[in-house]
């Protein structure tokens, strides 16, 4: 990669803006409140960008490419029967109930609401996979400045070794995010979001735009692809006839239902967003207000993939696309490594060791999707606006790091410290413990940014354990919100029962074409084999979700409830619903919602 | 309430824009075969100033913003 002066300015101008908001927020942290939420005093709008922004990390923006070049516009699920219903459920149905409480975050909303070892389980296993995600962000940053040559040439400059740039690139961004959250707490994490969504969007508008005036606009884009690649319900009746090898009751209820509510709904990450909001009408605004650009987000990451995978298939393809008829045939991505070697294949072929283009079993060239956005970018962008694109990109990865951080610190400070280790310091203690957390939390993603490093496949299993352990929540939340009879002994079992039915229910399933061990099938037998990978995690969190949903009923029924007057605010039924008083339509959440709502149907039906 | 998010954000564009805008004016034509012929610095960097100037417009003038009252 060729970068000149200007690029360096550019992302120098862009750290510079982040450490200065940091310095600028610092003289109003005052007390714990400040600090972890940040004294809830942010207006709507920008706990809704912060909301989306501290979800953009790295694995949205390269990993929504990835997809979208892998298996076309079906990607968009994700984001409209996915994220958008359940950011509408959260903010209508379940925002008076956190923001409500008095509850300072989701586990203690839990503690409220059922008990302490109900609390403990989910700040515990939170606390751990908030680390891990972080990890994850630096250590895909630091391989991303590696691939990409970023510093090569500084680093040959200044006489330094190469070898140094991955531990280079991890400090640098680890000092970074740590300086700005030391300094304004969530609130500096907030701010810092919202400019990073601006200038994620500012550097990928540009690049989507070129793209589509490069292919054709979207009915040229339509032309060099299949038709499954750019309908996304085209094919959905069957797992057979669609790329995600998924059908739409598995879609809808694994994706839309389980997975996306058990994210959107219950991870403190996003919820604390809406926590920090300063009136109750903001806060429930606050998910609405994200989900505007939220539905419009599938043109700025997974457009390019298409865009990218369109130029590939041409150019793997030359023979066919003279005729007219599409370059590839559906799902089946077929080409020769010469072939996928040419300038216009954007996406190239994963390498082996001895530097040979991969092959599968059936002789296809294994693609490296993940290179589809940074790949799109040194193919369009000259020199300035590719240090935009870059910022961009590196702004994504330390939101999504800084995001996990600020959860982190909450979560340690409020759920562990002060319930299990030092009850009862002073307010002064606890804010001095955040502060120290904050260190703590990302010297320790640093380690775990390390072990993936040394130990490839432990990233892939931590992954899998967290969605064993996520895919139950919602059943407990949706049960402890809306039905008074729930209890914490019912709430306790069902959620580690159903994190055992998904451990059972991945050891006993296998994808088509997947060995048994990280894929699944780890339990000996294999009693089914999904067609793809995607219908085995959804089926996984189908399972989950349905065990804990019956058993935390069951237990509840046979389990003594608490007293009516001790759940008034923590249970819909005894609970004043929140009035929608604000004079303007746009104000109020349930009008908000539906507007939403309606939009993204829109959307499903452009594109079906 | 201390700092207005959009006066950040605003002069952030600002700087960034003008600085593509420049970049874009003083460049050789020749880097621009990879955007198509079309001179992206230039016209991306008017678009982010603008947006800039609009922020900051509205962090001075806006509703609730630094002047207003």
């Amino acid at each position: 990669m060729h970068l000149t002066g200007i690029d360096w300015v550019i992302m120098l101008v862009y750290f510079a803006s982040v450490l200065g908001i940091g310095f600028v927020l610092r003289r109003r942290v005052k007390t714990s409140t400040d600090f972890f939420l940040a004294g809830r005093a942010i207006p709507a709008w920008v706990c809704g960008l912060a909301f989306i922004s501290a979800n953009l990390g790295a694995q949205e923006v390269i990993g929504m490419a990835a997809s979208g070049a892998k298996y076309g516009i079906a990607t968009s699920h994700f984001y409209w029967v996915g994220a958008i219903p359940a950011m509408v459920f959260v903010g209508i149905f379940m925002m008076p109930f956190y923001y409500g409480s008095r509850a300072r975050s989701v586990p203690e909303y839990l503690r409220l609401r059922f008990d302490e070892k109900t609390r403990a389980l989910n700040a515990i296993s939170f606390a751990v996979m908030t680390i891990f995600s972080s990890g994850i962000s630096m250590y895909a940053m630091a391989r991303l400045i590696q691939v990409l040559h970023i510093l090569d040439a500084p680093f040959a400059k200044l006489g330094v070794s190469q070898h140094w740039i991955f531990d280079f690139s991890m400090v640098v961004s680890a000092i970074i995010v740590l300086v700005y959250i030391l300094l304004g707490g969530l609130s500096s994490a907030i701010y810092n979001e919202v400019l990073q969504f601006f200038l994620i969007v500012a550097g990928f508008l540009p690049l989507v735009w070129l793209g589509l005036r490069n292919v054709g606009g979207w009915e040229g884009l339509k032309a060099k692809l299949p038709a499954a690649y750019t309908h996304s319900w085209a094919g959905m009746g069957s797992a057979s006839t669609n790329p995600l090898g998924v059908d739409w009751f598995g879609l809808v209820f694994g994706l839309g239902f389980v997975l996306s509510f058990g994210y959107w709904c219950t991870d403190f990450l996003v919820v604390q967003r809406a926590m920090a909001a300063d009136s109750m009408s903001s806060a429930r605004r606050t998910p609405l207000i994200a989900a505007i650009p939220k539905m419009l987000f599938p043109a700025l990451v997974i457009l390019p993939g298409l865009i990218a995978m369109g130029l590939t298939a041409q150019a793997m393809a030359p023979k066919h696309a003279t005729n007219g008829a599409p370059a590839v045939t559906a799902v089946d991505m077929r080409g020769s490594a010469a072939s996928a070697a040419s300038p216009d294949a954007l996406i190239p072929p994963k390498l082996n060791e001895d530097g040979q283009p991969k092959v599968d079993e059936s002789g296809r060239v294994v693609l490296d999707y993940d290179l589809a956005i940074p790949n799109m970018l040194l193919h369009y962008f000259p020199t300035g606006i590719l240090g935009l694109g870059l910022t961009a990109l590196l702004a994504s990865f330390m939101s999504g790091m800084a995001g996990n951080v600020t959860a982190f610190n909450t979560v340690w400070t409020y759920d562990i410290y002060e319930s299990y280790i030092r009850p009862g310091a002073g307010d002064a203690h606890y804010l001095k413990m955040g502060r120290i957390a904050t260190v703590f939390g990302i010297a320790l993603s640093l380690v775990a940014a390390y072990a993936a490093t040394r130990f490839n496949n432990i990233m892939d299993m931590l992954q899998l354990v967290f969605a064993f352990v996520n895919a139950p929540l919602f059943a407990t939340f949706l049960l402890g919100m809306f039905w008074k009879r729930t209890t914490g002994h019912g709430a306790f079992v069902g959620l580690i029962s159903g994190t055992a039915a998904a451990a059972l229910h991945h050891g006993l399933t296998l994808p088509v074409g997947g060995a048994a061990g990280i894929k699944g099938g780890w339990l000996g037998t294999v009693l089914h084999i999904y067609p793809s990978e995607m219908a085995q995690n959804f089926w996984t969190a189908i399972w989950a979700w349905t065990t804990c949903f019956l058993v935390t009923v069951l237990l509840s029924l046979v389990t003594q409830p608490r007293e009516e007057k001790d759940l008034i605010g923590l249970v819909y039924s005894l609970t004043d619903r929140p009035r929608d008083t604000a004079s303007r339509w746009y104000q109020r959440p349930v009008t908000l919602g539906i507007v939403v709502l309606a939009l993204v149907a829109l959307l499903n039906v452009i594109f079906r | 309430m201390g700092l207005d998010i959009r006066l950040p954000i605003g002069w952030l564009f600002v700087i960034l824009g003008s600085l593509l805008t420049l970049f874009g004016i003083f460049s050789s034509h020749a880097i621009y075969e990879r955007s198509l012929g079309i001179n992206i610095n230039l016209g991306w960097g008017l678009v982010m100033m603008a947006f800039g100037a609009a922020m900051v417009l509205l962090g001075y003038r806006g509703p609730g913003g630094q002047g207003g009252q």
